[in-house]
């Protein structure tokens, strides 16, 4: 796909191209991490598929929540088509906007996950699935709010055709939240 | 890239397919098979991964250095989970053992909770 902006690199992409893909490999390595241990004590211990365990996690909610994080991913595509091929960036600010909504949804349907999931006990202290599980979730989380902030000011920009490529880049990182996601909903929620 | 295979009518129906993937995996385990429950979880997350990454990212539309980048750290990532697997999954060895330490459910929960 042709880039917005034009600077030349011995890389052969844009500075700010190459620096999202940096961010997503040292991303890969810190979420990778995380889910190879969870894959590990999950495969050591039978138990953890049982009620207490991942059998109490409400596999509803992380459908939901799935769809909701693919929507938004598909509102940030068609934000960086807008601004790349149709050089309309209002149009892509309000593309922006949805994609941001669909995080702050996805937040509030965490937060009543959670809320449910303490009330019933289950904190990160219940045992060592559910570390794993709010460890994960809310590292997960913590990029969804990082992503929102940035989506924002880039939209805000984007509203006065100023700096159209950013949308791409955070279009980028925001479909990598995405992925993580996708692997988090069947280990969470689908594996029991 | 031409528009047919990147414009918004593409990016639609990349994400109907991402949908019914979603379906298909949520509805694996009511089957009640374990290895296909396994297969649609993670054999359709691998799946949807793709998709995102080929059509929302567009990796292959970036140099082919990317690619290697993004391999590069899943390769150590596996490095990780072989280093470290051993330790994790095996509960004796030779001339070792892990205490077992036996985790109950919390009290007043009775199952998935609404």
């Amino acid at each position: 796909m042709r880039p917005v902006a034009t600077t030349r690199s011995t890389s052969g992409m844009t500075t700010g191209r190459l620096a999202v893909w940096w961010v997503i490999c040292s991303e890969i390595v810190i979420f990778g991490g995380i889910l190879g241990s969870y894959i590990m004590s999950r495969i050591a211990h039978d138990g953890w598929g049982h009620i207490g365990f991942a059998g109490s996690t409400n596999a509803y909610i992380g459908l939901t929540n799935t769809f909701v994080l693919l929507t938004s991913s598909l509102f940030a595509v068609l934000g960086h088509y807008a601004a790349e091929h149709e050089q309309d960036g209002p149009k892509a600010a309000r593309y922006l906007y949805l994609t941001a909504g669909g995080g702050g949804l996805f937040l509030c349907i965490k937060a009543f996950e959670w809320t449910t999931e303490i009330g019933h006990g289950l904190t990160i202290t219940a045992n060592n699935f559910w570390s794993f599980y709010y460890v994960a979730a809310g590292v997960h989380a913590s990029h969804v709010i990082a992503g929102m902030i940035i989506m924002l000011i880039v939209a805000q920009r984007a509203k006065k055709n100023l700096d159209l490529h950013r949308v791409e880049l955070v279009g980028v990182y925001w479909h990598f939240v995405d992925l993580v996601w996708i692997f988090l909903f069947p280990l969470l929620y689908i594996a029991k | 890239m031409s528009d047919e295979t990147h414009g918004p009518a593409h990016y639609k129906k990349i994400w109907a397919l991402l949908v019914v993937l979603l379906a298909i995996s949520f509805l694996g385990p009511f089957v009640g098979i374990h290895w296909l429950t396994l297969a649609t979880a993670f054999g359709i997350a691998i799946w949807k991964a793709w998709l995102v990454l080929k059509n929302f990212m567009h990796i292959t539309a970036q140099p082919r250095f990317v690619s290697y980048m993004v391999a590069t750290c899943l390769v150590f990532m596996l490095l990780f989970y072989a280093g470290t697997a051993g330790d994790v999954m095996k509960h004796s060895g030779d001339q070792w053992y892990k205490p077992q330490v036996e985790q109950s459910a919390p009290v007043g929960h009775h199952g998935e909770h609404e």
